[in-house]
């Protein structure tokens, strides 16, 4: 499966792709829209400008965006959101959305959803609340997968792997050649757990993986253990040292040729490489581990727009949201967005930016709502107990 | 001042206030007791009573009994590391920095050449937030492209200084102290300046060395200087927080009680009784600490 087949079915998995709708008919609003951004990277932070700005020259309304440092948000979430929050806000899809749908801190947008078109049934889902009504407008996702530098792969005639075992003995094989397989630096905590979700999914499938995420599957089980297993297997290859690691750091690596491989997501590798070593940055998905469960399940945060419960000028929200969940908005949103994984080959990449986010926003948090992963386009497993 | 006089005030003062001064005493006082109250106890007491509870920060508030303070003993596994981080640095501080830093005190009180010199430099640290110290600890120890590795230049297997586990801990704590030397060295330079010289000629003349001087005569008379040093290094150690929130979240190694309070009370899913229950275990251990001592110092002052 190379990169292409694996954007273009990721993106039409998501129904992305759909064709451009016309816009609804615009409702009318008192004034400006207040939103509530944690876009703070400067580079996000302009294509989300830009996205805003296309609104108010379309509708001659004003947006009022609130940038909030990302970190800094998602901390103070809880009490953004029953102080005085703004009419809409940027968060997360699937359980960390549904938490506050069930604190009914958000205001249901069922009817707005009867009118969108090009949303998948998984995006559909991962929009929805517990209570069945839709709270949240998708608005990019990007997914997981083993990146790699093409030239290096070429110069030692590495092929991609597809089974476990493949990869196993690419990676020992790496080791041979004086490379590090795997590039691997945790130390924000969070980028391991990409690795984790992948070994889960490929061994134990998706429902397992949502099982456990939800805590309805122990963490002790015989499952969970052979993931452990699979992944102690794999340590010996993986960089030493990773606790006082950056992925920014370990993708270093990668970039100096120095390792074969580095498991993380679309926008972030490529923030290491100039623009000319961009092109030589490839990816292919995480390999089969058991054939019953194959390759398909992808890990892609998904992250939109919701409307807080308190929200003041409803009807000019309501038709922010409509406009932002146009196909057409959404896609012109991915090209001003330079996507920082390799180049922009395929015919229509799915949006991603190349912030610095956190995919699992506040992934110190020990508890319940840690992790946003989301696995296959549009399913979104909810958290570690 | 003639004792007579002083105690007839004492006597007569309470019958002297008139309304007026009854009034601005009122205000005085009453202003910061109510802050006090509003801004510190009420808080404080509050803790105390979520500590009982659980409570994710939205909606009820649900009673939970002392649930929240088993799960914190049985069954958190970041508890105890962080308790017994918060005592290691404890006695790092008391034990190594703070000595350290009354010696250097002692040496540049009296007088080596370049004193002054070296009482800025060792001082200047103080003036970072250990926040900032943390950010200057990770360019130094981390293990692909700190100094200290550049210059041990072990390509093979360089020693991962703050991200082992065994190994991260002692390193801040070089760092915690680099700081808190400086700190208790000014402290202690305050104090010795205001040290009568006439106590060190008497001892002279009496025939004490200068060992003796010191732990005699020098030292007890920096008692008040002791106290707020004792005082402030518990209140540093039972606080420290920045530093290895700096370098790695607290995490792997660097868990305090301080991080975990935050860990669980910031953040989306605040856990905000359970957090609570460990910010009073931070309490209950600081003001044991801060008591004894205090009481302690006290009653050695009453004796005098």
């Amino acid at each position: 499966m190379s990169r292409r087949t694996l954007l273009r079915g990721a993106a039409t998995g998501a129904g992305v792709l759909a064709l451009p709708s016309l816009l609804a008919a615009c409702g009318g609003g008192p004034s400006g829209v207040t939103l509530g951004s944690n876009a703070s990277d400067a580079v996000p932070k302009k294509a989300f400008a830009e996205a805003f700005k296309a609104y108010e020259k379309e509708s001659k309304k004003t947006v009022k965006v609130n940038t909030v440092n990302h970190e800094n948000f998602q901390e103070n979430i809880n009490r953004y959101l029953q102080g005085t929050p703004d009419d809409v806000f940027m968060w997360f899809a699937g359980y960390r959305m549904q938490y506050f749908a069930q604190k009914g801190l958000l205001t249901e947008i069922s009817d707005l959803w009867r009118g969108f078109e090009g949303f998948s049934e998984a995006l559909k889902k991962q929009s929805t609340g517990k209570d069945g009504k839709q709270y949240f407008v998708p608005y990019y996702y990007y997914p997981w997968a083993v990146f790699h530098r093409k030239s290096v792969f070429k110069d030692k005639g590495y092929e991609v792997p597809k089974t476990f075992d493949q990869y196993r003995a690419l990676a020992k094989r790496m080791q041979k050649d004086g490379l590090v397989p795997f590039a691997f630096g945790d130390k924000d905590g969070w980028p391991a757990m990409g690795t984790f979700d992948y070994l889960d999914l490929r061994a134990n499938g998706y429902d397992f993986h949502i099982a456990l995420m939800r805590g309805q599957k122990s963490w002790t089980s015989p499952q969970v253990r052979q993931v452990f297993d699979l992944w102690r297997g794999l340590m010996p290859y993986h960089q030493k040292g990773a606790n006082g690691r950056t992925w920014q750091e370990a993708a270093q690596t990668l970039q100096r040729k120095r390792a074969g491989m580095t498991v993380l997501g679309l926008p972030h590798p490529g923030q290491q490489f100039s623009a000319a070593d961009r092109e030589d940055l490839d990816f292919f998905p995480f390999p089969e581990i058991d054939p019953a469960h194959g390759q398909d399940a992808v890990e892609a945060p998904i992250d939109g727009f919701l409307m807080s419960k308190k929200a003041k000028d409803v009807g000019g929200a309501k038709d922010l949201l409509k406009f932002l969940a146009t196909p057409g908005r959404r896609r012109s949103t991915s090209r001003a967005t330079p996507t920082t994984s390799p180049s922009t080959p395929a015919p229509t990449p799915p949006p991603t930016t190349c912030s610095r986010r956190k995919p699992h926003g506040s992934s110190r948090a020990p508890n319940r709502y840690r992790s946003s992963w989301t696995v296959t386009p549009g399913r979104t497993s909810p958290p570690r107990s | 001042m003639p004792t007579p006089l002083a105690r007839r005030a004492r006597r007569r003062g309470p019958r002297r206030h008139t309304r007026r001064d009854l009034a601005v005493l009122g205000v005085l006082l009453g202003i910061p007791i109510l802050l006090d109250l509003a801004l510190i106890w009420g808080p404080t007491l509050a803790s105390i009573g979520l500590s009982f509870t659980t409570w994710d920060g939205i909606g009820d508030i649900q009673w939970a009994g002392g649930k929240n303070y088993e799960n914190l003993f049985t069954n958190y596994p970041q508890f105890w590391p962080a308790v017994r981080h918060n005592l290691l640095w404890l006695a790092f501080l008391g034990l190594i920095a703070t000595p350290f830093g009354l010696l250097l005190a002692v040496l540049i009180d009296r007088g080596v050449r370049f004193s002054r010199f070296y009482q800025s430099t060792l001082y200047m640290p103080v003036v970072l937030s250990l926040a900032v110290v943390g950010f200057i600890a990770q360019l130094i120890l981390s293990r692909d492209q700190g100094a200290l590795n550049a210059v041990l230049a072990d390509k093979r297997n360089p020693t991962d200084w703050l991200g082992d586990p065994d190994l991260n801990i002692w390193m801040v704590l070089l760092a915690a102290c680099w700081r808190h030397t400086g700190y208790v060295m000014i402290l202690y330079l305050a104090g010795l300046k205001s040290v009568d010289p006439t106590l060190k000629e008497a001892a002279a003349i009496d025939g004490a060395n200068e060992r003796q001087t010191f732990f005699r005569v020098v030292l007890p008379t920096l008692r008040p200087v002791n106290i707020i040093v004792g005082v402030i290094t518990v209140i540093e150690s039972l606080r420290a927080f920045d530093i290895v929130y700096a370098i790695n979240k607290g995490r792997n190694g660097l868990e305090l009680l301080s991080v975990l309070v935050t860990d669980n009370i910031i953040g989306e899913a605040a856990r905000i009784g359970f957090g609570s229950a460990i910010a009073v275990v931070l309490l209950l251990v600081s003001l044991g600490f801060i008591v004894t001592y205090l009481v302690q110092e006290l009653r050695g002052e009453e004796k005098r």
